[in-house]
């Protein structure tokens, strides 16, 4: 299982929606934890240089953070495409946040070999909207 | 949902269940399609005609597992469209030997990943919780000697 994945991800959404440093309080509010437990792992990302935090602006990744946080994003995309154009799950975007923690990169790319993601994969991501811009659901407009 | 507790209730364990019904079917499919290109080698058509029949094994034991929690697993031919529709032929001894080697290790990774995450679970389930972990470990035990059998291939062609 990798939270801290899950962490970089987070932050480079909120960094995203913010379009500045990511507030620790988003952070803990998307992933549903406690702010001390997204403090507690943001200092451990910081102590990897994965992130910096300065107290009342937020945090920020480093090259090496967003990387990774691109890779968690994708990874990400992958298992929200599955549920949905494989299993038909509704409810994807729920379901791949639980899923995302025992669903590592080695898993993601086998499923891969069988969905349809587009070229510009992650960035085509709407952070708002919490889903792939690209993905055409039933419910899209 | 918090982001320690992946496998919660018996809905997260179908699905994830299921998910590992899938990655069997397309080793079965890739497998499958594999030994339908002219190979021209008895070892590693062997190899793969093995893989094959365990994951058609390993599925119907996962199936038979979402079957108890009132789930459903989707059918093989729909995977097996899924996996034709985006599979690339022009594979060499090399690649198909690869390719099965990623197969193996994705599987066991996935087990690995799912008996831990069960394991530090405190949820109840439908299904025995012993049984659910023992029919699983054996599974990630014949995928750990399936990866170990690839590699011992790879070695004696190099």
């Amino acid at each position: 299982m990798n939270t801290a994945n899950q962490y970089l991800k987070t932050i480079y959404l909120v960094q995203e929606i913010e379009d500045g440093p990511a507030s620790t309080g988003a952070i803990a509010e998307m992933l549903d934890v406690s702010p001390a437990s997204a403090n507690e792992m943001v200092g451990k990302l910081e102590a990897k240089e994965l992130c910096s935090h300065e107290k009342y602006k937020g945090v920020e990744l480093t090259e090496e953070g967003i990387v990774r946080a691109r890779d968690a994003l994708q990874n990400y995309c992958i298992i929200e495409r599955f549920l949905y154009g494989v299993l038909d799950v509704e409810n994807f975007e729920e379901e791949a946040k639980q899923l995302e923690p025992v669903i590592d990169e080695t898993v993601a790319e086998r499923l891969d070999t069988i969905i349809d993601r587009e070229p510009q994969c992650p960035d085509c991501f709407d952070a708002e909207a919490d889903a792939c811009a690209l993905l055409e659901t039933d419910t899209a407009d | 949902m918090s982001v320690q507790s992946p496998v919660g209730s018996d809905h997260q364990l179908a699905r994830l269940l299921q998910i590992g019904v899938v990655l069997e079917e397309v080793v079965e499919a890739r497998a499958a399609k594999h030994t339908e290109s002219d190979l021209d080698d008895e070892e590693l058509t062997a190899l793969l005609e093995d893989a094959s029949e365990e994951s058609a094994d390993h599925r119907k034991r996962l199936d038979a597992l979402v079957d108890e929690l009132d789930a459903e697993t989707i059918p093989f031919d729909e995977i097996q469209t899924l996996v034709e529709s985006q599979y690339e032929s022009d594979r060499d001894f090399d690649g198909v030997l690869y390719d099965q080697l990623c197969n193996e290790e994705t599987a066991y990774k996935f087990y690995d990943d799912l008996i831990e995450a069960i394991e530090t679970s405190d949820a109840e389930f439908s299904i025995d919780r012993d049984r659910l972990l023992g029919v699983l470990r054996e599974i990630r035990e014949e995928e750990e000697a399936g990866a170990e059998e690839v590699t011992r291939l790879m070695e004696t062609r190099e």
